[in-house]
């Protein structure tokens, strides 16, 4: 394998399975540990999800990190959440390496493009 | 209805969702946002919201079997991840500002159309020269068969594109994977191999999913104690599907209980968004 130096798909292909199992491994592992906390503290309360109820407290990472260390289940999830949202975002990150070890400059490109428009996103939601 | 009673309605719907979704090969969206919706009277940007992440799971977890076979073209998904992404974000943007029996309706019209499209037996043509545009974004490639790789082009690559942007617009606007109109893309326009159009879409799905997730996340439609059994139920649900699948080959009593059942969802769906009840 040392005397082929270059990085091949199929290299890309096995890293990608990798991470995205993983990704999919750890945050559903975290999502369960608060869903249980969560039932465990709150199972017997009443809830209602007719009506939107708008922007709960951990939306932002200082919301989060404060509900994890007060061990809130909700805050856990939510943790869990956003550790799965990251999945595929993280594949991509992997692809744009990938493509750039492989010196495809086009593919290089094209995949920037798209964490672009996904990072576009994440800023629009913050507005308005 | 207290959390505990709720939860577990939740996980075992979800559950047959993520199976059903699976084996129809639709996904788990279709079923469980009528289910919290109607069922359940869930606000449907919160159904929406937890169907989503669920969408994530399933296709992240999906993808990654399917991309060590070595049958997903990592490149079309990459070129075609920008269509959809773009068109996600459209459609999360869209969810905002319009009313929800509108949602609805659309949500109805899709279903209906997905389903319909899964009953359609289509003719495989292999064309081993791409069109100009293919060749140039080296999108063409090959896949394994038991008779060694077979080579395959991509064609009307522009029209593929197009698609995708509607793809993943209806996919931000109603938290579903619209692996159907993926593969429609991939498969009628741009004349790719089933198996390849298949396990391509799905790797793209969890990409434009995060792209209106993020969205959703920052405008509070993720409710935590929602998405939990959503997410675990649909995950599991389809984990069993894909176990099924490979023992059995897709019977014929189980397509019509499954058009019987989309049929009555779509109705309902379109029935409620019209009077106005969702």
């Amino acid at each position: 394998m040392a005397a082929q130096p270059n990085f091949k798909d199929k290299d890309m292909q096995v890293i990608i399975g990798w991470v995205l199992r993983l990704g999919v491994i750890v945050s559903m592992a975290v999502v369960f540990f608060g869903g249980a906390l969560y039932l465990y503290r709150h199972g017997h309360s009443i809830t209602d999800y007719s009506v939107f109820k708008g922007v709960p407290d951990f939306v932002n990472p200082s919301g989060i990190i404060n509900g994890i260390l007060a061990f809130r289940g909700r805050a856990i999830i939510q943790a869990g959440i956003i550790l799965l949202v990251a999945t595929p975002v993280l594949r991509i990150l992997c692809s744009a390496i990938g493509f750039i070890l492989e010196k495809d400059w086009l593919y290089t490109a094209i995949t920037i493009l798209v964490l672009l428009i996904i990072f576009i996103s994440m800023l629009t939601g913050h507005a308005g | 209805m207290s959390v505990i009673v709720l939860t577990l309605i939740i996980l075992v719907g979800a559950y047959f969702a993520g199976l059903l979704g699976s084996l129809t090969g639709l996904g788990g969206g279709f079923i469980i946002i009528p289910l919290l919706t109607l069922g359940l009277h869930v606000n449907i940007h919160y159904a929406i919201g937890a169907s989503l992440v669920s969408v994530i799971a399933t296709s992240s977890g999906s993808a990654a079997a399917y991309v060590k076979e070595g049958i997903t073209n990592i490149r079309i998904g990459m070129f075609l991840e920008i269509a959809t992404t773009i068109g996600a974000l459209a459609g999360a943007m869209l969810a905002m500002h319009v009313q929800t029996h509108v949602i609805a309706v659309i949500f109805g019209l899709i279903l209906a159309f997905s389903a319909f499209m899964s009953f359609i037996k289509k003719v495989e043509v292999i064309n081993a020269e791409g069109s100009a545009a293919a060749t140039t974004l080296r999108l063409n490639g090959t896949f394994p068969t038991a008779d060694g790789p077979v080579k395959y082009g991509v064609h009307n690559v522009g029209g593929g594109f197009f698609m995708m942007v509607f793809a993943g617009m209806i996919s931000g606007l109603l938290g579903i994977g619209s692996g159907a109109l993926k593969v429609l893309a991939m498969d009628t326009i741009m004349r790719i191999p089933f198996k390849v159009s298949t396990t391509t879409s799905n790797f793209m799905i969890g990409v434009t999913a995060a792209a209106s997730a993020v969205v959703y996340l920052q405008r509070g439609y993720i409710d935590p104690g929602l998405s939990m059994p959503v997410v675990v139920g649909v995950l599991l649900g389809a984990l069993s599907g894909s176990k099924i699948l490979v023992h059995t080959k897709s019977s014929g009593w189980l397509r019509w209980v499954f058009t019987i059942v989309v049929g009555i969802l779509a109705f309902q769906m379109i029935y409620n968004g019209i009077t106005g009840k969702i």
